[in-house]
């Protein structure tokens, strides 16, 4: 295996889908990316997408209860993330029609949007999903390693 | 981290301080829409320049009150949006709707 993919830390949040944990799910995440001494830009982007993510798992999957989102997030010696955001909630019928900027079942305060950023902000975007079962969303984004020696 | 109201001359200026995601921005909503449904202001000041982060909920509540404020025959502009949110605005296109300043 070569040296530089390695996984050199993991973390797994969960926590009720309760939307002041929306700020509590972005200081986490930035916190503990920040092992990898991201620029403010990076940690802005990555921010905004987890914030996406979870967003939607309280307004979209789990829009008339509450529920749990799980999420998981590695980083790599080479300096990539990835994030998983998942939920039980009720799933999205049509992945790519959901995926379509301005497409919204969220009415007039939302804008449709959460993917078409998620897709910008980060290098890669993968969604799954089954009605009733629940969605995951995978995120990708390298980030430009400067100070190696930090993460031991 | 919050929202100030200040009502002069017809003219309300919402000042939002922190950061705008969908908890905050349901808060920020319903005052700004008590506060037009009671003074009826003809003119809307929302000014960003205190807002440290936000998402798309952010791009939604804008669009919200440019809404309301359309049906209202109230003018509606949205000034000092910092730096760092300039790709969100970018990429939402609301630029479009000539409010920005
Ligand atoms: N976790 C999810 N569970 C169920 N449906 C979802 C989920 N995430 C997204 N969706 C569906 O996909 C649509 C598009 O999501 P997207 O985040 O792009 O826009 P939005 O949430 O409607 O608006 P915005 O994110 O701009 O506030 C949603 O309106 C919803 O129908
Ligand atoms: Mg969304």
């Amino acid at each position: 295996m070569k040296q530089e993919n390695l996984c050199i830390n993991e973390m797994n949040l969960n926590f009720l889908s309760k939307s002041a944990n929306e700020s509590f799910a972005r200081a986490t995440i930035s916190a503990f990316i920040a092992q990898l001494d991201p620029t403010i830009d990076e940690i802005t982007d990555i921010k905004t997408a987890i914030s996406e993510a979870v967003t939607n798992c309280i307004t979209h999957a789990y829009k008339s209860e509450i529920g749990t989102i799980y999420i998981n997030c590695k980083i790599f010696e080479n300096g990539k993330i990835l994030i998983k955001v998942r939920d039980k909630g009720i799933g999205i019928k049509d992945i790519a029609q959901a995926m379509e900027p301005l497409f919204t079942t969220g009415g007039s305060e939302r804008a449709g949007l959460g993917f078409a950023v998620m897709k910008s902000f980060m290098d890669k975007l993968r969604v799954s999903s089954k009605v009733n079962k629940g969605t995951t969303v995978l995120m990708e984004k390298s980030i430009i390693r400067r100070n190696i020696t930090s993460v031991k | 981290m919050g929202i100030k109201l200040e009502f002069l001359e017809n003219k309300l200026t919402a000042r939002i301080s922190g950061e705008i995601d969908h908890h905050s921005a349901a808060d920020f909503r319903q005052q700004i829409d008590n506060f037009i449904n009671k003074k009826k202001p003809e003119k809307i000041i929302l000014d960003f320049n205190e807002v440290s982060f936000m998402d798309t909920s952010g791009i939604g509540f804008i669009m919200g009150r440019f809404k309301t404020a359309y049906n209202l025959g109230i003018k509606l502009k949205v000034i000092n949006i910092p730096k760092k949110l300039e790709r969100l605005v970018k990429l939402s296109g609301i630029k479009n709707l000539g409010i920005l300043e």
